[in-house]
């Protein structure tokens, strides 16, 4: 009996594959059923190409579930409706790419100021501008965290498979909640828009994390003063908390408050709630790293591709092995640095000119560091054969 | 009856304001919050969202719900707010600017949506708190701050724009009419859709110096002088109406509000 009952905890979670639906699903409408999965219910968009398949997703989904899909007339309003419906207790996400979210910045600095949870899908596609309609790349990698006037940080993760999409698009609702911040997901157009056969998580096989909601006496509710773990419950409007939110520099009560010393307090909460809890949201795979010499840093589509050449070069007797990068911001430094300092080489290929990934890694690594970028920016792939010629490369240098 | 007073919705010991002298904010906001408490409005049913400027601080006075949001953007928001949570009572107080200039197109888009929100508009003819600049709502050859020649570009007519996008009710006051300006806000709050009350209002500070009117009753006898019942108004000549501006209720009309015509959608997706 008691061997039984052993045997039935654990099959309930080691799930069988067969018993998960088996689906063929595109990045974008992964990234849909993982929103409704982690219980967003409210989605307000602007259509854009490479993430429109999400909007259509949720237009098609969230009113059978007793949700809404509101389109709006620009990208600055559908963050604000979001925004807006979140504080009124819902879980709410957007989507958009480069130029949309460009739009969306300063909106964005009011879910920092006001510690709003959100969710906001930037599918990354070519610049500058208009740019390469609507061709993939990865150069938006700064902006997601720097977009935003005023110091601030947010927390971005970026998904390399179609699973990801859907598994790393729950993971943000549930950073978004947690830590009332927004939570950037950041695919690029190749993730966004491929489709593979995707065994979906069942329900209760993720957890899923709600917003601390207020419990003292509603007359001394201060929605801005955090608990010990640094996070201040939140209300929604229309229950008996009644509360300020506001873009202005504010006290715990959220009523606008310019004095020095508040100010200095805010500016540093906004940031030490996320360094505090930093172990907990740098998230990061690695393969064949026990024995590598070289690493190859990676995140999006050129996981697979990181993934590929260092099979090909192992096959070549060069030990190499991947670091992906799911979390983006906070950077990952302690795990580069972990990895990156032990071998002879590291590599990092991204779909932009200026090595925005391959600068955090620098400073992680340091001065002296074998660091080789792979840098493409014309709206093609970084193929496994490009990552391959940058390890076959002599070092700079002459010496080998 | 005692009169309604609207100090329950005030924060205890912000007074006085930090508006000008002369300033139509206190006016409006006074006969907005006697409107909602003679309508019985609860802090806990009531979310305010204000935007940015001279009357985008006046949140910091409320004791309901408030969101103060960025600049043109308060009318998005609280379409956020509403079409998730609909039992809300939203109010969205802006000026000149944030409804009409920067934030146009949300305006347009919420009177087309037909949202169940009441917008309220100070419309003070100038950008305030930045030191009294052209906006949209600057009349033609007005002076201000960056039309030192004169406003080469014409104004918009609020209420005109919130009738043709698809408002339900369209109202105008200005702080001279206070008892009026309480009433049309009562029927404002009350109707289902999307509602306007523009309140045309002094700005003794920055407009009215710039347009010889500096003292504050030059400027509310400007504004008594323009102001005509609707009817009065549609009886001048073409020709003068340039002069004046109808005040009373514009537009009166009982269209579905988006949340309704969502409710079909919901029902229609389950059939599917």
């Amino acid at each position: 009996m008691l061997q039984a009952t052993k045997q039935g905890r654990k099959a309930k979670k080691a799930v069988p594959v067969a018993a998960r639906e088996m689906r063929l699903m595109q990045g974008n409408q992964a990234i849909a059923e993982g929103a409704i999965y982690a219980g967003a219910r409210f989605y307000a968009g602007y259509p854009i190409t490479p993430s429109s398949e999400i909007a259509d997703e949720c237009a098609t989904r969230l009113p059978k579930l007793g949700g809404t899909y509101i389109q709006m007339e620009d990208e600055m309003a559908s963050i604000a409706a979001v925004i807006g419906a979140s504080l009124a207790g819902a879980k709410a996400l957007t989507a958009t790419s480069g130029p949309g979210f460009s739009l969306m910045q300063e909106n964005l600095g009011l879910a920092v100021m006001g510690e709003v949870p959100c969710v906001v899908v930037d599918v990354q596609r070519a610049g500058p501008s208009t740019g390469l309609a609507t061709k993939p790349a990865q150069s938006d990698i700064m902006q997601v965290r720097w977009g935003r006037h005023g110091d601030q940080a947010v927390i971005a993760l970026c998904p390399a498979t179609v699973r990801e999409c859907f598994t790393l698009t729950v993971q943000a609702f549930n950073f978004a909640e947690r830590f009332r911040l927004p939570v950037i997901l950041m695919p690029d157009e190749i993730v966004g828009h491929m489709r593979e056969n995707v065994a979906l998580p069942l329900p209760g096989e993720i957890e899923l994390i709600e917003r601390k909601a207020p419990s003292g006496a509603p007359a001394a509710y201060l929605p801005f003063k955090p608990d010990e773990d640094g996070i201040a419950p939140l209300a929604a409007y229309g229950g008996e908390y009644v509360f300020h939110v506001t873009s202005s520099m504010h006290g715990t009560d959220g009523y606008s408050n310019n004095d020095p010393v508040n100010a200095a307090w805010r500016v540093r909460q906004l940031h030490e709630k996320i360094e505090r809890h930093r172990d907990e949201i740098v998230l990061t795979q690695s393969w064949y790293t026990e024995d590598m010499e070289v690493l190859i840093v990676t995140l999006g589509a050129t996981t697979r591709a990181g993934r590929s050449a260092a099979l090909e070069a192992r096959a070549k007797g060069i030990k190499a092995g991947v670091l992906q990068l799911q979390t983006v911001w906070p950077f990952p430094d302690r795990e580069v640095a972990a990895l990156g300092k032990a071998v002879r080489m590291v590599v990092v290929p991204e779909m932009n000119y200026s090595g925005q990934v391959a600068g955090e890694v620098q400073k992680a690594l340091g001065a002296g560091a074998d660091l080789r970028r792979v840098n493409k920016y014309n709206g093609t792939i970084i193929t496994p054969q490009d990552i391959l010629d940058a390890i076959l490369r002599p070092a700079a240098g002459g010496a080998t | 009856m005692a009169h309604a007073t609207g100090i329950k919705y005030l924060k205890p010991g912000v007074l006085p304001h930090m508006w000008c002298s002369g300033c139509g904010i206190g006016g409006m906001l006074g006969a907005l919050l006697r409107a909602c408490e003679e309508l019985g409005y609860s802090n806990s049913d009531t979310v305010v969202v204000t935007g940015i400027g001279c009357t985008g601080k006046l949140d910091d006075y409320l004791l309901t719900n408030a969101l103060h949001t960025t600049h043109g953007r308060a009318l998005a928001y609280a379409t956020g707010i509403k079409a998730f949570k609909p039992q809300l009572k939203v109010i969205v107080i802006m000026g000149d600017g944030d409804s009409v200039t920067i934030g146009g197109n949300h305006f347009i888009h919420a009177a087309r949506r037909n949202i169940d929100l009441t917008a309220i508009v100070l419309n003070n003819l100038n950008y305030g708190m930045t030191g009294g600049q052209v906006s949209g709502t600057t009349p033609e050859w007005a002076l201000t701050s960056t039309t030192v020649y004169g406003n080469p570009e014409r104004e918009f007519d609020i209420c005109a724009l919130a009738e043709t996008a698809g408002a339900n009710y369209v109202a105008r006051s200005t702080p001279y009419h206070g008892w009026e300006m309480k009433e049309l806000m009562k029927q404002a709050l009350q109707k289902k859709g999307f509602s306007l009350v523009e309140v045309v209002s002094p700005c003794p500070t920055h407009f009215g110096r710039n347009n010889e009117m500096k003292e504050t009753p030059a400027m509310l006898r400007w504004l008594e002088g323009r102001a005509l019942p609707l009817e009065r108004y549609r009886g001048l000549p073409q020709a003068e109406r340039r002069n004046y501006f109808p005040v009373g209720t514009l537009v009166d009309r009982d269209e579905p509000d988006f949340s309704t015509r969502y409710a079909t959608i919901r029902a229609r997706a389950l059939q599917e």
